[in-house]
């Protein structure tokens, strides 16, 4: 048995996996009958129809009529840095604060791009600084801690 | 006549001085991202939502619409000046206009779509207002085996008609649907999937969801191709047409508008589908079919045309029946409740000034759109010269805020970073995201209606069959699926889908 379309045997198998983890979560909620539905039924139901598909994707990717496509590269460099970037953002945030997350934001995700350069990187980060200061602070009025924590008292 | 008196309601709402500023700013921020690839206006219209809870609700819903129907205007310019589609709905653009532009038609190309886009946007909501009272009388007739059927109907239909895997397309619905269910289960209490995670109590956050996977994932996506492009940004010179292209321009517009229209309504339509559609009438039609592909003015006017007026008329099932027929208006059904408007056939009577002043704003937005962009054509062809190293970090930090606002947690923040993982995967594996979406925002309305209907039944699931609405509306979905699955569609398919950005 060969796996033709990698891509779609690796969806299959995704959905498969998701939809059983719903399902099976699905049973400790009560089921209740068609009539008087309870919170798992709904769930249950769908997990069920999802790993039913997911079956049905799985088993096209190795039938003989399948085309060959191969997984994607992945290219994790960008996933990571950009990923990293807003987790930091979210880190930096609350303790210590708009403005310091904001930079390290603009700076950990610029440095994904194999194009960075540190003078451009630096002026859009004080572009950004102001703009989005005025704009979501000062205009919006939305609220944010903007010190880190050790300033505020 | 009553639509008289309605429609002076409209403009009266929409002719405020506030209304009208935030229908520019709407249709700025629309042609600007249309224009900005990487941005659509989904990851947009997600970013901003926050930013509307202290708006009134019309505004908000003004500005909001002004982004999605803008961006349609927008997409169309550095489709012909740089071959890249700002928006999916102008990657057939770029196939005729990118041509013309290299003929050193560059000018004619965007004068043709922005005239056909005004025209079809106009047409396109007058259809809205005039169609919208009979609608909403048939909705009142829809029960909640109803609603249900309709529901699945509008979700099929969002996965037939677009490109791509339809079995994964339903497996990433259902995959919607389920996470939708996240939360506390609104009619016994019970939390659901929440992993006794406070901030999940009240489900996934659906910008967290949009900003992950149409926004992050799409920048990672970005960053992984590295080609150039020639560009053609330095040649416009003049706008105006020659007579003959006139002559070939209008009947394609008008052809154009009326796919735009119907495929619009339609659940599962949407701009990008109109725009494909009326370019594959446009090259049967045509008397120069030949030239198609190297610069035929009626592949740029009847797809422009077509992606406008489905973007308007899209509107209609949401307004009249509350069901979004694709990702951008579930997106305006989550902007409704959160400025506590519950969408459905019930908003033409209980605010009617809301309904009508965003009917009369389209009309004006549509005008603003052509005034911005062909005088100013000059203005956005700078803007593009931006590189993309500086404008991405903009937009992670725009969505990265948006999505803070929402509930002021950090935890918000990390659930979009896990989505934009989550985007990057579904990418990979070849599967789209944005049935996905269109799960979320149904997921719990579906079961809503599905249960309800099950107790006026009281257990007996052929409710669905034999209530002759629900019936029709679960045989067309049936329909839909057979009709794209015969080998000669899927073969037409494939043929008319370019690779999707």
């Amino acid at each position: 048995m060969k796996i033709h379309n990698q891509q779609d045997f690796a969806a299959g198998f995704m959905y498969i996996v998701v939809g059983l983890f719903f399902a099976s979560l699905a049973t400790g909620y009560q089921m209740g009958t068609a009539a008087k539905m309870g919170p798992g039924y709904f769930p249950f139901c769908l997990g069920m129809l999802l790993a039913l598909i997911g079956l049905v994707v799985l088993l096209s990717a190795v039938t003989k009529k399948a085309a060959d496509v191969k997984l994607k590269k992945w290219d994790l460099k960008s996933v990571i840095w950009i990923t990293g970037a807003v987790v930091l953002y979210g880190v930096l945030l609350s303790t210590m604060g708009f403005f310091v997350a904001l930079l390290a934001l603009v700076f950990v995700s610029a440095s994904a791009s194999h194009e960075f350069k540190w003078k451009g990187t630096v002026i859009n980060a004080l572009i950004l600084l102001v703009f989005t200061y005025l704009a979501f602070v000062v205009g919006l009025k939305l609220q944010f801690p903007l010190w880190p924590f050790f300033l505020n008292n | 006549m009553d639509l008289l008196n309605n429609l002076a309601l409209g403009f009266s709402t929409a002719l405020t001085f506030q209304n009208l500023i935030y229908c520019f700013l709407g249709c700025l921020l629309g042609t600007l991202i249309g224009i900005l690839p990487g941005l659509g206006p989904i990851a947009t219209i997600a970013m901003l939502l926050p930013a509307t809870y202290a708006l009134p609700p019309i505004a908000a819903l003004i500005m909001l619409a002004g982004i999605y129907y803008g961006a349609q205007y927008g997409g169309s310019t550095t489709a012909i000046l740089l071959n890249i589609p700002g928006e999916t709905s102008s990657v057939v653009t770029a196939i005729d206009g990118y041509q013309m532009a290299r003929r050193g038609r560059a000018g004619v190309a965007l004068f043709t779509a922005g005239m056909g886009s005004f025209f079809a946007g106009c047409v396109a909501t007058f259809i809205l207002a005039a169609f919208a009272a009979p609608l909403s009388q048939l909705a009142f007739k829809f029960g909640p085996a109803e609603y249900f059927s309709l529901m699945v109907l509008g979700l099929i239909g969002a996965v037939v008609l677009a490109s791509g895997s339809l079995i994964k397309a339903i497996g990433m619905i259902i995959l919607g649907l389920l996470m939708g269910l996240v939360g506390t289960d609104v009619n016994s209490g019970v939390s659901r999937y929440a992993f006794d995670v406070p901030e999940l109590s009240d489900g996934i956050g659906f910008v967290s969801i949009a900003m992950g996977v149409f926004g992050f994932a799409e920048i990672m996506m970005n960053l992984e191709q590295k080609e150039k492009r020639e560009s053609f940004l330095n040649k416009v010179t003049t706008l105006i047409p020659t007579w003959d292209d006139v002559k070939r321009m209008v009947p394609s517009i008008l052809r154009g508008t009326t796919i735009g229209s119907v495929l619009g309504i339609l659940p599962g339509g949407g701009a990008a589908l109109a725009a494909f559609g009326a370019y594959s009438v446009e090259k049967k039609t045509s008397k120069h079919s030949a030239e198609f592909g190297q610069g035929a003015i009626e592949g740029v006017a009847g797809p422009e045309s077509a992606n406008n007026a489905a973007a308007q008329t899209s509107f209609i099932p949401l307004l009249t029946l509350g069901i979004p027929p694709n990702a951008v208006m579930a997106l305006m059904v989550g902007a409704m409740t959160i400025h506590n408007i519950q969408p459905g056939p019930q908003v033409m009577t209980s605010n009617p000034a809301l309904f009508w002043g965003l009917i009369a704003s389209m009309w004006i937005g549509n005008l603003m759109l052509i005034l911005l962009n062909l005088p100013l054509i000059g203005m956005w062809v700078q803007i593009l010269k931006i590189p993309y190293r500086f404008l991405y970090p903009a937009i992670l930090v725009f969505c990265c805020i948006g999505v803070y606002t929402v509930n002021n947690t950090v935890f918000d923040v990390y659930i979009t970073a896990t989505f934009g993982v989550i985007g990057y995967l579904f990418f990979k594996l070849g599967c789209e995201p944005a049935p996905l979406l269109l799960g979320f925002v149904l997921g719990p309305m579906m079961e809503e209606n599905f249960r309800r209907a099950l107790l006026l039944s009281r257990g007996d699931f052929s409710t669905f069959i034999t209530r002759p609405l629900s019936l029709g509306l679960l045989v067309a979905a049936a329909l839909m699926v057979v009709i794209v699955a015969l080998p000669a569609i899927k073969k037409g398919r494939e043929k008319v889908f370019v690779e999707e950005l």
